[in-house]
């Protein structure tokens, strides 16, 4: 798989309108959803390896051998061929021993938990589904937003995601995998942007009524862009007090965007442990 | 490989020459067996609860502070024994001698009424302890695998008091012959999930 | 509706949870179908009453164990439940063609009630329109093919298809009384943990699915011993026919996963009514365990859906090429490769949970393999096509487009199996037009093409074959124009399960799939009118030989419909496609010297009395009502224990009337074999057509 290749893929889905801006798979703005069109792409192109031929056969097959052509050989009592049966057995498990080692290679370098090599810090979000809301805390900026993210380009995200509630799905297209989301645990997603945007972000696991509202946008903002975002939201002037949060968890559609300007830094920690906390008496 | 070359003997009709008496019986014993075999991915999917869930005590109480060994070994004993006697109310079937085969079904009853007595006793002597199937996900998972066990064995014994009365209406025939070597083989399994409960629960739990 | 109103903290005594509010009066819809069905059954019962057949119903039908009757009883139970399943459909469709907005509120479905609409879809497509169809299909043939008389259990067997109508009636009383569960078909907990789902929707699920499973797993049970115990002398296991063989296979899972769904069952139960921990976000409970249970079970129970549906295009393709299967032995082997991994693949369905890289390429290759054997069975049945002389009736309609349409469904499940691509195309649309690929495209056409193909050895009148290939082209259609654009919407981001949407670009491929439902139910309304216009017609199809496609198998050898004991005398099998064998020896359609007499089982009540009790059951501990469940399951213990006692089950039946049914069949052959060379008879319901020694 090198890199032109690559280039051609992408031209070839070029032609055929896969990368219009509506496509979000294929019109990836981070490494990680770009590799995973590639996989899809690839994986899509291997498969045609033994799909064109079976449809192919099927219909030549239906046509050549239909009852009324008389002509075609007919040989009732022919069951068996050690050629064919070695060719159906051998080429799926080329292929499959193919994609087998793509699997594999890919699902180490594509672990959500691999974090980013760059030259640039990790910076670190805290991710809570709610019914049926997000809320994001930026542990390091001590702020937290609500349906609204921002994050530096070229700085890889580390989010550390749990659930206050039922089991969510945290997913942001056009920048690679998603995690559940699950109450008294942990998930790791590594992400990163590399261009500036706006990106569609939501739940990907259905959580109940109000689920289809439970989306967001994330903003990939330059190092300035970022900066002065996270202003306004200090300018916010409202805390996440813990009075807040308890108000925030109850219920609700649609959930529009809130900033707090101050948060309880162990607040991430506090809504784990609420499930897990007395565990082992830890 | 090409059958078409095979020509049937001389006198094949397509049909069996002489129709012959389906083996009933076989049947039954077949289809319990493969029902064990359900029951048995029954029971390991509770087991695997069981594991799962075994250190989610959610700081409550933990089976070192309440599993007694010595009363779960005379539960075990009780079990343990009652397949032994059932053993000896088969050989009655077997000799024909309904005195014997009644007498060791009814031992049998109450060794099983005695290990699902023990059982009651201790899940309300736990409960009483603070440590209900609702304390937390590890005696929910206890109460789980050690209930359905102690289900099993009840239904059992209803099946033994209805095969009783079957033996008493029609004597040893080889109908109720069958329904008991599938009681049988239920209860012998019972006594397997036993010890896996034993091994797994208790002795591991103290340990 | 799932809303404040039904949630009843205090149950009475007497009526449970149940009060007047629990009907959704104030939901037009709703109350709209539950008056229509309502009046439907009314007239029904009323006709019944009207020209007296109750007692013929009751002694005929609803008590019956024969196999051939259930087996047409599943069918007809499962076509009804398709109506409701399709409408589900159809109502979310509709709504998702019309919910573009930023806010929800839009289209006119509530997500209250659209929540419980895609959950009853998926719960009634899977567990009640393709359960009993392919249960229904194995009871109808799998006797017939071995040489049997009945099933080993007939009375299990009976049970069986009653706990399934009865799991399906209560799905269907939800409707009426109180909500279903908005949970998603698979109802992950804690959502549908008391605390998030504290109404009944969630109960109907638990009661109505552990009793139609339980009811699965004694078919599966009865269907292993009586192929295993069953089959006429000299079939060997390798001598089987291929759908016996994958019905075989599909019975082995069953007897495997189905405890695993009663356990996983019965602990959410738990959790609900007694407030333990195993599922529950706190006190150690654990979320992750539930979903790898019921996916223990679930994946399994894909492969039970299809390789079934397998065997019915195996023996399709060998009959309508006139030809034997290619690679039998081959086939088998794939099979049973498919049946063991099916085990252990259960993980692929949450890559996304979080477990480590080298836990998701495990169960990521363990997929792909799964891809091998089966596309070896792709290239059996194109290779039994091949030198074959192959007849284009309706069955052979639908496994062509099986072929191509499963090959797509293959191709997309493999991209899904690479976890880190399943990272992005997890519960998207694409996951959706996936599994409709492989369900509809694999297992449902295969069962219409098994219902065509086997219509006349149940009712022994051919279904009407033009209206046939109108409905198979129609459902391949519609179903690429319904499931396409899901594909595409995958890629475009869409999840499932959305009640709106704020994208507009989304709406015109959502529109193009409605029209493309709309086009499998004009597919439907075909089928229906298929049945009815052949009904009509039956004069004109029928199959008086008992062999109207050129048949390979036992099933053939025997008249259309078979008399009640199947077969006159034991068939003694020498071949794999035995019935063939006897046409190419001149030994089919000979009427035997001489027959003894039949030992076949007796009708029995108990089958539906315990399952409807059951159902009560279900009911009360639905709603809280906790006398009557004591009460109904003593009954159920009761009922189940008189009919033990019960002296007479089985009887026999005399030669004398053996002779009587046997004659009339070969009278009517004889009849035909004068008129064969006057009458221009339909030619493959001449008898011992073969082209095999024609040709």
């Amino acid at each position: 798989m090198t890199k032109s290749t690559i280039r051609i893929l992408t031209l070839l889905a070029l032609t055929i309108n896969l990368t219009g801006c509506d496509y979000l798979l294929f019109d990836p703005k981070g490494p990680v959803a770009e590799e995973q069109m590639n996989l899809i792409i690839w994986s899509f192109l291997i498969m045609l390896i033994v799909v064109i031929p079976v449809i192919c056969m099927t219909i030549w097959f239906s046509y050549k051998y239909r009852a009324g052509n008389t002509k075609a050989e007919y040989k009732p009592s022919w069951e068996h061929s050690t050629l064919i049966e070695l060719v159906v057995w051998t080429v799926p498990l080329i292929i499959i021993i193919v994609l087998g080692i793509i699997t594999y290679k890919t699902s180490f370098s594509l672990d959500p938990r691999q974090a980013i090599k760059s030259s640039n810090d990790t910076i670190r979000i805290q991710v809570v589904a709610l019914d049926w809301k997000w809320l994001f805390i930026y542990p390091e900026q001590e702020i937290a937003t609500v349906n609204e993210l921002a994050m530096p380009i070229d700085t890889p995200v580390e989010f550390l995601i749990t659930s206050d509630t039922v089991m969510n799905s945290f997913f942001i297209p056009q920048l690679g995998s998603m995690i559940y989301a699950m109450a008294g645990m942990e998930n790791q997603l590594h992400l990163i942007a590399e261009e500036k945007g706006s990106y569609r972000g939501l739940s990907a696991n259905y959580s109940g009524f109000g689920f289809s509202g439970m989306k967001f946008q994330a903003h990939a903002k330059d190092e300035a862009g970022f900066n002065a975002w996270v202003d306004s939201v200090k300018a916010s002037n409202r805390a996440l007090s813990n009075q807040q949060y308890t108000d925030l968890s109850v219920k609700t559609k649609d959930h529009p965007v809130e900033y707090f300007s101050e948060v309880n830094p162990l607040l991430f920690n506090q809504i784990i442990e609420k499930y897990t906390g007395v565990q082992n008496g830890q | 490989m090409n059958t078409l070359t095979q020509t049937p003997e001389p006198g094949y009709t397509g049909y069996v020459a002489q129709e012959h008496h389906h083996d009933y019986a076989g049947d039954s014993l077949l289809g319990f067996w493969i029902y064990i075999m359900s029951d048995c991915i029954l029971f390991a999917t509770l087991f695997a609860t069981y594991a799962v869930l075994s250190t989610g005590f959610a700081g409550g109480l933990t089976p070192k502070d309440l599993f007694d060994l010595e009363f779960v070994a005379v539960e075990t004993a009780l079990l343990l024994f009652s397949s032994f006697t059932f053993g000896m109310a088969m050989l009655g079937a077997q000799s024909k001698n309904m005195t014997q085969l009644l007498l060791w079904l009814s031992i049998t009853f109450a060794l099983g009424g005695g290990f699902l007595v023990m059982e009651c006793y201790e899940f309300y002597h736990f409960s009483n302890e603070g440590a209900g199937p609702t304390t937390s996900a590890y005696w929910s998972a206890f109460y789980g695998l050690v209930g359905t066990h102690g289900l099993h064995v009840l239904a059992g014994m209803l099946w033994m008091i209805v095969l009783v009365v079957h033996l008493l209406r029609d004597g040893i025939t080889e109908t109720n012959h069958t329904r008991l070597a599938c009681l049988s083989m239920f209860w012998h399994f019972l006594d397997v999930i036993w010890i896996c409960v034993f091994s797994m629960v208790y002795l591991m739990g103290v340990m | 509706m799932a809303n404040k109103a039904t949630i009843v903290t205090d149950p009475d005594p007497i009526f449970g949870k149940l009060t007047w509010d629990s009907i959704p009066f104030y939901d037009p819809i709703i109350l709209t179908t539950a008056l229509v069905v309502i009046m439907v059954g009314a007239g029904v019962v009323g006709a019944i009453l009207y020209y007296g057949k109750l007692r013929y119903l009751w002694e005929e039908w609803l008590t019956s164990v024969d196999h051939k009757k259930i087996g047409i009883m599943y069918i007809i139970a499962a076509f009804i439940m398709l109506i409701r399943g399709f409408s589900d459909a159809l109502l979310m469709r509709s709504q998702q063609a019309l919910a573009v907005s930023d806010s929800s509120g839009v289209g006119y479905l509530p997500p209250e009630h659209y929540d419980q609409i895609f959950t009853a879809h998926g719960v009634i497509m899977i567990f009640f329109v393709a359960m009993p169809l392919i249960v229904g299909l194995m009871n109808l043939v799998v006797p017939l093919q071995i040489g049997a008389r009945d099933v080993a259990f007939p009375f299990l067997n009976s049970l069986s298809f009653w706990l399934f109508v009865v799991g399906a009636m209560l799905v269907n009383a939800s409707l009426f009384i109180g909500e279903f569960a908005a949970t998603g078909w698979l109802a992950y907990p804690p959502l549908s943990g008391l605390e998030y789902s504290p109404w009944v929707g969630v109960d109907y699920w638990l009661w109505a699915l552990q009793i139609s499973g339980i009811g699965t797993l004694l078919s599966g049970v009865n269907f292993f011993v009586t192929i295993i115990r069953m089959r006429a002398p000299g079939m060997t296991l390798m001598k089987m026919p291929v759908f016996t063989w994958t019905s075989l296979c599909a019975n082995v899972l069953i007897i495997l996963a189905f405890p695993i769904l009663t356990v996983t069952i019965t602990l959410l139960t738990l959790d609900r009514y007694l407030g333990t921990n195993f599922f529950t976000n706190d006190l150690g409970g654990n979320q992750m365990m539930y979903v790898n249970l019921i996916w223990a079970w679930g994946h399994p129970e894909v492969y039970i859906l299809i390789l079934p549906a397998f065997g019915i295009f195996s023996e399709v393709t060998a009959t309508f090429s006139r030809k034997r299967l290619f690679g039998y032995t081959s086939f088998i082997w794939a099979t049973v490769c498919i049946m063991v991994l099916s085990f252990i693949v259960w993980l692929h369905h949450f890559f996304t949970m979080g477990a480590g890289a080298s836990v998701n390429a495990f169960f990521g290759i363990a997929t792909m393999v799964i891809s091998i054997p089966t596309g070896v069975k792709i290239f059996n049945w194109l290779f039994t096509m091949y030198k074959g002389r192959v007849k284009f009736d309706s069955p052979m309609w639908w496994t062509c487009s099986f072929l191509i349409t499963f090959t797509i469904g293959g191709m997309t499940g493999v991209m899904l199996a690479i976890p880190a691509a399943n990272f992005v195309l997890h519960n998207s649309l694409f996951l959706v037009a996936h599994f409709h690929n492989v369900i509809i495209g694999g297992a449902l056409f295969g069962y219409f093409a098994g219902l065509t193909y086997w219509f006349p050895k149940a009712t022994g009148f051919k279904l009407n074959e033009t209206l046939g290939k109108w409905a198979a082209g129609l459902w391949t259609v519609g179903f690429f124009l319904a499931f396409m654009p899901l594909y595409v919407l995958g890629f475009m981001g869409m999840t499932r399960r959305l009640n709106y949407y704020d994208n507009p670009t989304w709406n015109t491929w959502l529109l193009i799939a409605g029209a493309g439902a709309l086009i499998i139910l004009i597919a439907i309304c075909v089928q229906f009118y298929q049945v009815f216009a052949s009904i009509r017609d039956r004069k004109k199809n029928l199959d008086v030989t008992g062999d109207p496609w050129g048949g390979r198998t036992l099933e053939w050898a025997t008249s259309s419909p078979p008399p009640f004991y199947n077969f006159a005398r034991t068939p003694h099998v020498m071949d794999r496609d035995q019935f063939q064998y006897l046409k190419d020896h001149d030994l089919a359609f000979k009427q035997p010297a001489e027959y003894e007499r039949i030992h076949m089982p007796k009708n029995t009540w108990a089958g539906i009395v315990i399952a409807v009790l059951s159902g009560i059951m279900g009911f009360a501990m639905v709603w809280h009502i906790w006398w009557l469940a004591i009460v109904s399951t003593a009954a159920m213990i009761v009922a189940f224990i008189v009919y033990n006692f019960q002296r007479s089950k089985d009887y026999y039946v005399e030669v004398e009337e053996i002779e009587r049914i046997e004659n009339s069949y070969f009278e009517q052959l004889n009849h035909i074999e004068n008129n064969d060379l006057s009458n221009d008879t339909n030619e493959v319901s001449k008898p011992g057509h073969s082209l095999s020694i024609t040709a």
